[in-house]
Parts: C-alpha cells; sequence; structure tokens
C-alpha cells in the first residue's frame, strides 16, 4: 500500500509519520507542500506539528497551500486522508471536517497519555480493531474541538464521531475530558467516512519502549483493512 | 554623538576599560565601534571575570571530540555518531519578561547545536524561582514554562528532563537555564573557524530588528528598581522561524560548501563576525546596508547591537552562493551576501558608501580585559550536634508528608505536561525520572540526559557544593543504567566584584573540577552568568550541570518504577546519617547551619561503577539515587510511580531513625533485586568492596516499618502530586 505524507513549514511529526507508516508496511513518500500534484496513493497523511507556526489560526495557512487542492479532489474521490493534530486542524480550516479546534480549556499546553474510545467501526480506519478502548498519547495546545449544535446533531445521526476521550474503563465523563472538546471528541470522520481527523498521535505509540504500543494496533489494522 | 568617557560608561565599560580602548586603538572610537568594545568586552561575552578559573576545569577525555570553546562541546558515542551539546542561562531576560526569556533561551541554545551540523534531539532546563510565597513566583514560572514550551514543542524537539527549585535567594533574580543534545556525524561536524580570504560573507535566517540592543550588556550588570525599563532589551523568539532555519542548514550542510557557522546570539552580528575572524585569524569585512532589516532608518550602531533571534552567519566556499540561496529560498529565509573575509585582521564597518567602524580583531578578543577578582575562601561551617530531645516530638510519617509536599521535592508533572516530550518518537524515559533517556534513531543506543544543581551546599560551602553536583549528575546518569561520559554546566552567580560571590564561583569550580577529574567526567561546554543580583541581594550560587551518558543496548535502560512484591530493596553505600544541609534539618528543625553531606569520591566512583555492572547484567530490576530528603523521601517516590509498597526492615544497632531515613549521604542508591539474585549481587558487591544495607523488601499498597508508620501510598501520592498543581491553580 503507497501513503504520502505531506510536508507544510512547521510540520514536526513528518518523520514519526514516515517511521510509523514505513514500519508497518507502507510505502511512503514525503511530499512537499508547494507542490501540485500528489502522487499515487492509498492513503494521505497531514501531520502533526506547527505548520506555519500556527500563526493566524492553527492550520489556516497550510489551509490554503497549493498542495490541498490535490488532497480536496483525492478525498472526493474517495480517497483515506488522515489527519493527526495539527492534521486535524488543517483538515476543519479546508472544510473537509466541520468545526474547529479553539484552545485548550486549561489555556496550557498537555502532553500526555489518554484513553480514547473508538465509536465507529465501520469504516477503513477501525474495522476489525478488536479493542474498543485505544491509549494513544496527545500533546498540543489547540485540541478542544467545538461545532454548532446543528454540526454537533449531524456527526451524530451520521456517526461521525470517531473516537472521544475516556477513562481507562471507557467512560466518557467530563472528568477525563483533557482539553474541553464538547462530547469528548477526540477525532470526527467526514459524511463518506474516508477522511478521519483526530488530535491523539498514534505514531508515538509504536513500541513497548515508547509511551505504549496501541498505536501499532491503529497501523496495523489501517494496512489490513485498505489491502482488502 | 561624540563618545565620552560617560558615553562609555553609560554602555557598561569601566573608566580604565574605556582608556585601555583609547590608548589599544591610539584614538577614541566612534559611536559604533564603542558599541563593538561594549558588547566585547562585557562580562557575557569575554568571560573577563571567570576566565583566569575556568582554565583549570578538567576538560579532556578519551571521548572528548570538543571541548569548551566552541559553539557546544562534543563527545564519541561510537559508530560515527557524536552528541553536540550544552547548557545556557538566559536569566535576566526571563525575569523581566519571562515568557519571551525563556523562549529564546531555549530558541538560543539549539542554535549553538545545530549550527555544528547537529539535529538537536533532546531539551532540558533548570529553572530556579523565588520563594513560593513571594508575589511573583508563580507569574514568573508560569510564562517561564510556557515560554519554554512555547518554543520547544514548536520546534518538535522533546524536552525530556529538568530541574526545578524555589528558594528566597531568587526573589530578584529567576534563573533559566536551557540545555539542547543534537546529533552529528562526527565526520560532518562544522565550526565557527573561519577560513581562506575573500570568501563571502552569508546573513541567513530572519531581518534584523531593534530588538535586544544591549542584551548582552544587561546580562552584565546588577538591577535595581527601573528593571521593568528593560524590556525592550528582551528579544522576542519565534520558533517557526528557527524551525525554518534549523531545516535550511542541515539541508545546506548535507554538501561541502560552509567553510564556517556561527550563530547570532549575544551581541549579534557584532560577537558573530568577530569571533569568525577571531579564530580563522582573518580580518571581515561587511557592508551594512545589505543586512536584511525589519525596520526602517536602522544605524550601523543598532544593525551591530540588535540580538534579533534565528540568525546566523556563514562563511561559504566561492561560487556556491547560488546553491545556497536556493534552499533558503526554498525555506522562506533572507539570504544576503554581506561581506567578505580578509587579510586584513580587522573588523571593517561600511554603511552608506562610508566606513563606519575599523577596529582589530584581537583588540576584541584576545587583547579584551582579563581580571584577577579579590575572592574570599569560604570555611566549611562547624558541625551541628542535633540532640535527641530535637526529634521528640516529631513523627517519621508526618515528616515525610511534609517533605514529599515541599516545594523542592514535590511532583513537577504540572510543568512537564506543559512540554512535548514525546515528540520525535524516541523518548524511552520521560520527564519525572533520574534522567530523561532518548533513543538514537534507528540504532540500540540510547543517550540520558540529566541536569542538576545543589544551591543550598553550595552556599554552605561551595568546594564540597560544586563537587556534589557532578557526583549527583553522575549518579542521576547510572540510575537509568548510562555509562556517564561528559557534562556542560551552567555557572549562576551573583556579583564578581564582591569578594564573597567571587569566592563562591572560585570555590565551586574548584569543586567541580575535583570531581569531574577523579570521576573521569570531563566539562565539555557551559556558560558563566555573573550579576545575579537585584538591589544589592545576590542568588545562593548555583551551578546547574547537565550530564550525559550512554546507554549500548536501550534494552538494558532501568528507571525508578519497582516491578514486583516479594524483591528486595537494597541501599547501595553507606548510611551515616548527616542532617545538616539536609531539607530535613530546613523544612522540620528550622536549622540552616552546618556542612553540606561529605563528598567521598573514591566512593561514589566505585559505587557508581558497581551499580552500573550490576544493571548491565541485568541483575538490577529497578533502581534510584539518594539525594534531597534521604532514603525515605526516595523510596516514596518509587513507591508511588509504581503503586507498589514497601515493608522496610528494623534498623541495625541505635541509630536515630531520623537521621537513618532522612540523612542526605551522598553516593548511596536504592536498588531493587530478585530474591533468587541476591547471592550474586552480594558477591559482585563484596568484591567490589561497596557497602551496602537491607532496606527492606517490595510490598502492595503500604509504606511500612515496624509499628511506627504504615503510610498508604495513596496518600503519599495524593500530597506528592497535588501541591505544584493546587499552588499554581489557586
Amino acid at each position: 500500500m503507497k501513503s504520502s505524507v505531506i510536508i507544510f513549514p512547521g510540520s514536526n511529526c513528518d518523520r514519526d509519520m514516515d517511521v510509523a507508516l514505513k514500519k508497518f508496511g507502507f510505502q511512503n513518500k514525503m511530499i512537499w507542500h508547494n507542490d501540485n500534484n500528489l502522487p499515487q496513493s492509498d492513503l494521505i497523511v497531514l501531520p502533526g506539528g506547527f505548520s506555519y507556526g500556527d500563526y493566524l489560526r492553527c492550520g489556516s495557512i497550510a489551509g490554503k497551500s497549493k498542495i490541498i487542492n490535490s488532497v480536496k479532489e483525492f478525498a472526493k474521490s474517495g480517497g483515506l486522508v488522515l489527519g493527526i493534530c495539527n492534521g486535524f486542524q488543517i483538515l476543519t480550516e479546508t472544510g473537509l471536517l466541520p468545526g474547529v479546534l479553539q484552545q485548550n480549556k486549561n489555556i496550557e499546553f498537555i502532553c500526555k497519555n489518554v484513553f480514547i474510545k473508538i465509536n465507529n467501526k465501520e469504516n477503513k480506519y477501525f474495522n476489525n480493531i478488536d479493542k474498543e478502548i485505544l491509549e494513544l498519547h496527545i500533546a498540543h495546545n489547540e485540541g478542544n474541538y467545538f461545532c454548532t449544535n446543528d454540526e454537533l446533531k449531524k456527526l451524530q445521526d451520521n456517526n461521525q464521531i470517531a473516537v472521544s476521550y475516556c477513562d481507562e474503563k471507557g467512560n466518557c465523563d467530563d472528568a477525563i475530558n483533557p482539553n474541553g472538546a464538547i462530547k469528548n471528541i477526540a477525532g470526527i470522520f467526514n459524511e463518506n467516512k474516508n477522511i478521519l481527523g483526530m488530535m491523539p498521535h498514534p505514531e508515538r505509540m509504536i513500541d513497548k519502549h515508547l509511551s505504549g504500543e496501541d498505536g501499532s494496533i491503529f497501523f496495523k489494522n489501517l494496512l489490513n483493512n485498505l489491502k482488502k | 554623538m561624540t563618545v565620552t568617557e560617560k558615553v562609555a560608561i553609560d554602555h557598561g565599560l569601566k573608566k580604565d576599560e574605556f582608556k585601555k580602548i583609547c590608548e589599544l586603538l591610539m584614538r577614541v572610537p566612534n559611536i559604533t565601534e564603542l558599541a563593538i568594545f561594549s558588547a566585547m568586552w562585557n562580562e557575557h561575552c569575554s568571560y573577563k571575570s571567570s576566565r583566569k578559573h575556568l582554565k583549570n576545569l578538567h576538560t579532556k577525555g578519551k571521548k572528548v571530540i570538543q571541548g569548551p570553546g566552541e559553539n557546544a562541546g562534543i563527545i564519541d558515542i561510537g559508530d560515527d555518531d557524536a552528541i553536540v551539546f550544552k547548557i545556557e542561562s538566559h536569566n535576566h531576560p526571563s525575569f523581566i519578561e519571562p515568557y519571551q526569556g525563556a523562549a529564546t533561551g531555549v530558541g538560543g541554545i539549539m542554535r549553538d547545536v545545530f549550527t555544528m551540523g547537529a539535529r538537536p534531539i533532546a531539551n532540558l532546563n533548570s529553572i530556579h524561582f523565588g520563594s513560593p510565597q513571594h508575589k511573583k513566583t508563580k507569574n514568573l514560572l508560569r510564562g517561564v514554562v510556557k515560554g519554554i514550551g512555547g518554543y520547544g514543542n514548536c520546534i518538535g524537539v522533546p524536552t525530556i528532563a529538568g530541574q526545578t527549585s524555589f528558594d528566597e535567594s531568587y526573589n530578584g533574580n529567576i534563573l533559566v537555564n536551557a540545555m539542547t543534545l543534537g546529533l552529528v556525524n562526527k565526520n560532518k561536524i562544522f565550526y565557527s573557524k573561519a577560513a581562506g580570504i575573500d570568501k563571502p560573507v552569508i546573513y541567513v535566517g530572519s531581518k534584523t530588528g531593534r530588538d535586544g540592543i544591549h542584551g548582552a550588556s544587561m546580562a552584565s550588570a546588577v538591577f535595581d528598581e527601573k528593571i521593568e525599563e528593560k524590556k525592550p532589551t528582551v528579544q522576542v523568539g519565534d520558533p517557526f522561524t528557527e524551525k525554518l532555519l534549523l531545516e535550511a542548514c542541515l539541508e545546506l550542510m548535507a554538501d561541502d560548501s560552509i567553510i564556517a557557522i556561527q550563530d547570532m546570539g549575544a551581541a549579534g552580528l557584532t560577537s558573530s563576525s568577530v569571533e569568525m575572524a577571531s579564530k580563522g585569524k582573518l580580518g571581515i569585512e561587511i557592508n551594512l546596508n545589505k543586512v536584511p532589516c525589519r525596520e526602517e532608518k536602522m544605524t550601523p550602531y543598532e544593525i551591530m547591537l540588535s540580538e534579533s533571534q534565528e540568525r546566523m552567519l556563514i562563511v561559504l566556499e566561492n561560487g556556491k552562493e547560488k546553491d545556497a540561496k536556493k534552499i533558503f529560498d526554498k525555506w522562506d529565509l533572507d539570504f544576503a551576501v554581506i561581506g567578505k573575509t580578509t587579510n586584513s585582521k580587522k573588523i571593517e564597518l561600511f554603511f552608506d558608501q562610508k566606513k563606519v567602524a575599523e577596529i582589530p580583531i584581537d583588540l576584541l578578543a584576545e587583547k579584551a580585559p582579563v581580571y584577577d577578582r579579590k575572592w574570599k575562601k569560604i570555611k566549611l561551617p562547624q558541625s551541628i550536634k542535633f540532640k535527641k530531645q530535637d526529634f521528640k516530638a516529631l513523627k517519621i510519617g508526618d515528616c515525610l508528608k511534609k517533605l514529599l509536599s515541599n516545594a523542592n521535592i514535590c511532583d513537577k508533572q504540572w510543568i512537564w505536561d506543559q512540554y512535548d516530550h514525546t515528540v520525535m518518537g524516541d523518548t524511552i524515559q520521560k520527564p519525572g525520572g533520574d534522567s530523561g533517556v532518548v533513543r538514537i534513531h534507528g540504532t540500540s543506543k540510547a543517550v540520558a540526559a540529566s541536569v542538576d544543581s545543589s544551591a543550598l551546599y553550595c552556599f554552605a560551602h561551595p568546594l564540597s557544593g560544586g563537587k556534589q553536583i557532578v557526583c549527583e549528575s553522575w549518579r542521576n546518569l547510572i540510575s537509568v543504567g548510562a555509562e556517564p561520559i561528559a557534562i556542560t554546566n551552567c555557572l549562576n552567580f551573583g556579583n564578581p566584584e564582591k569578594e564573597k560571590n567571587m569566592g563562591e564561583f572560585v570555590e565551586c569550580v574548584q569543586g567541580i573540577t575535583e570531581s569531574s577529574k577523579y570521576l573521569e567526567f570531563p566539562v565539555v561546554s557551559g556558560n558563566v552568568s555573573f550579576y545575579n543580583e537585584t538591589k544589592d541581594k545576590g542568588i545562593k550560587p548555583t551551578p546547574s550541570i547537565g550530564g550525559i551518558g550512554l546507554i549500548k543496548n536501550y534494552e538494558n535502560m532501568v528507571s525508578m518504577k519497582l516491578k514486583s512484591s516479594g524483591n528486595i530493596l537494597l541501599v547501595i553505600g553507606k548510611t551515616i546519617g548527616h542532617l545538616e544541609q539536609s531539607i530535613f534539618a530546613r523544612e522540620i528543625l528550622s536549622e540552616k547551619k552546618g556542612p553540606p553531606p561529605e563528598i567521598n569520591l573514591f566512593n561514589e566512583k566505585n559505587n557508581g561503577l558497581s551499580v552500573l555492572k550490576l544493571i548491565n547484567q541485568k541483575l538490577i530490576e529497578s533502581c534510584h539515587d539518594v539525594s534531597l530528603g534521604g532514603i525515605l523521601v526516595a523510596v516514596s517516590k518509587m513507591c508511588i510511580k509504581s503503586s507498589k509498597g514497601v515493608k522496610i526492615n528494623q534498623l541495625k544497632g541505635l541509630v536515630n531513625k531520623f537521621e537513618y531515613f532522612f540523612g542526605e549521604d551522598q553516593a548511596r542508591y536504592i536498588v531493587e533485586i530478585r530474591k533468587d539474585n541476591l547471592t550474586k549481587v552480594d558477591k559482585i558487591l563484596k568484591e567490589n568492596s561497596v557497602h551496602y544495607d537491607k532496606l527492606g523488601s517490595v510490598i502492595d499498597n503500604n509504606i511500612e516499618f515496624s509499628d511506627e508508620f504504615k503510610l498508604p501510598i495513596d496518600d503519599l501520592e495524593k500530597t506528592y502530586k497535588n501541591w505544584l498543581r493546587r499552588y499554581m491553580v489557586n
């Protein structure tokens, strides 16, 4: 399977994503933001970091970069687009996903392990994962997801809330909400479930010496689902 | 502006110094020249008070590739890999403007490291604040932590360890020391020494603005009540540009077009151009009209003194300009040929077709003043005899809780949750352990790093204090299974013109030298920050030591997390029960006098190397060094990390329990071993003449000691973890 990771000026999880994708069997290419064309890919990843310094608003300048038009076309044709952290912020800025990511409620950057509950497995990302809860890692200053009531209703009705912050046992309440996100939302899909934006970083959890290994489950599963 | 003695004094120069400048130049300097002298001759750039003593530091070793004198030190970690590292202070700016001060401190030290061709792989910091009750402390702490995070997180370099302390002596002068480690191929290291004549001098990075003018001279003076007025002298950081600069520089470094490269740090364009020329014994000519400026009508004076961040100066091979420019264009960074190297051995500046400065380089470097300042020796304080009744009303459990919630011991998670410590995907030991550990990407190796200081010990007796911190750094590395290799030091002191402060400096340096020589743990880089003084009140002497060690196979790394109930805990090293200068004496007995614990370098080395041997033979399950708070605090931290308990054995003989549990004797470690390994461990320790005691065994849930106390770990955890968070929220 072929993947492409897009590098924006200020991306800083691009290498980590490249390492993770290759580790689990993707043939990955790194694509510069100023290129016009995407190589033939089964998966496009917008990595974490601080694209354009997150100046103006997180992800807003990257959302207007040259390559984004190709990403939009690819997504419209049903291609898989995964945005992690800053990548999620970029996806909301381009309008590929609804809502916005505001500053964390405690107005502090948060770097720690979190548990997330998988809400919808009928998609290429989570189909066949036998766990209900994954332990991943967050590292962000603007992860506080917000959308209008109408948008939220649409997300709920279409089963677009991909993952929510929860405790070890899967309870999603305010007490474990790390950043103030509405309904503990950690990640969402578009209507077709081919675009996934999420704040947690699976690429930082890919071997037993790191903060955890649940990221491995995510990537292994994604590759298997794409092969089908 | 006509330059007079008064103008020179306003620039921070002394009367004599101005006289010397006029003699050396054989004329009165013009204002731009005076600015250059004031920048190069101030304490921060010239090391005029410290140089004489720094010469004695132990700086050599088999693994040292580059010692002090370059942008950073470099050590060999095998297979052509080398680690570039340094610690640097950004104290004065951080007190005035905590966010930007701390942020640009981090930015500056990272530039020092990638200037040498290394990709930064880890950041650390040592930060010191006034008393928690002081009205400024909370905001300063919040600002500094945000600043460090704001810069490091954006660049995408993990912050893997640090140290935070509180003491009233920092009320008017906080300390912010930032450290960076970078990884470089040892055959592709870049230096700041220019070579060759008529080579283009290139300016890259951000544009020059009026920020930070006089920054270096500010860092060379004491503070008074007008300190707030100095806000404009604090630089403003732009981590995004630094990230671009990092990538662009590393891309340019992939081929052979760079002859020399130097970042523009303190004293900006002045010190970078002078240093490159001085090291290459060359001259340098700069056309200041070519310098990219962000503000209009900047004068030569302002351009030369600006401390705008994220800028580099490069001497390039002839004919490589075009290709180099392409790279910087790609990253949207300024690139300008601003001058050339010459054989004049002078710095010559041109502006609007006129020569605006001409100074022989040696007057700014070798001939800068060096002072042999007067200093006072500090005697070892007399011992204090504690009496039985001092302890009579005390309960061990209560004392422990009080110490665990003490600002200087309590959990600092509130701080490091705000630092990205996992980006780059190689952090295998996070902040909160004895050392941070990152893997060397794609290999089985890992480097451990820790940063330490012990201002109370250094204040009580600088010589012992200096020795102690080096030992503590060494122990922190051993405790994770790393072989200690080298250190970097950030020497934070008061006013060197006062004999007592100067004495503290001289004797701390002596102590550092003694330990690093004995432990073969050389100093390869560092910086000195004097004048940490406000309204006549100086800080306690605070040398910070950043230590680096190598773990050849990271599968062998250990942490302080207890593994299984039933395992045995040993205390390696002898416990005498030295309470003077301990946190127990200070906080529980309110006794601030007495000597710090004695340092026995033989035991330190022998115990450390023996523990390392045990770790490498996989005989140790977990390990933690015993430092602030003594055995009981150390054991509690191990328990809290792992949610396990410990049953402590009866003590042998008639020792005072408080001295045993809270004494801060040095050269000690607590190790967890499996029962079936005890014979092997005993044999190795005896063969190496290492003293050890059986402390107890790992159990579930509580720390217990005969009938005296039984403390649930959950309770201790809350006590340990809640203090800082509550303090910051309220």
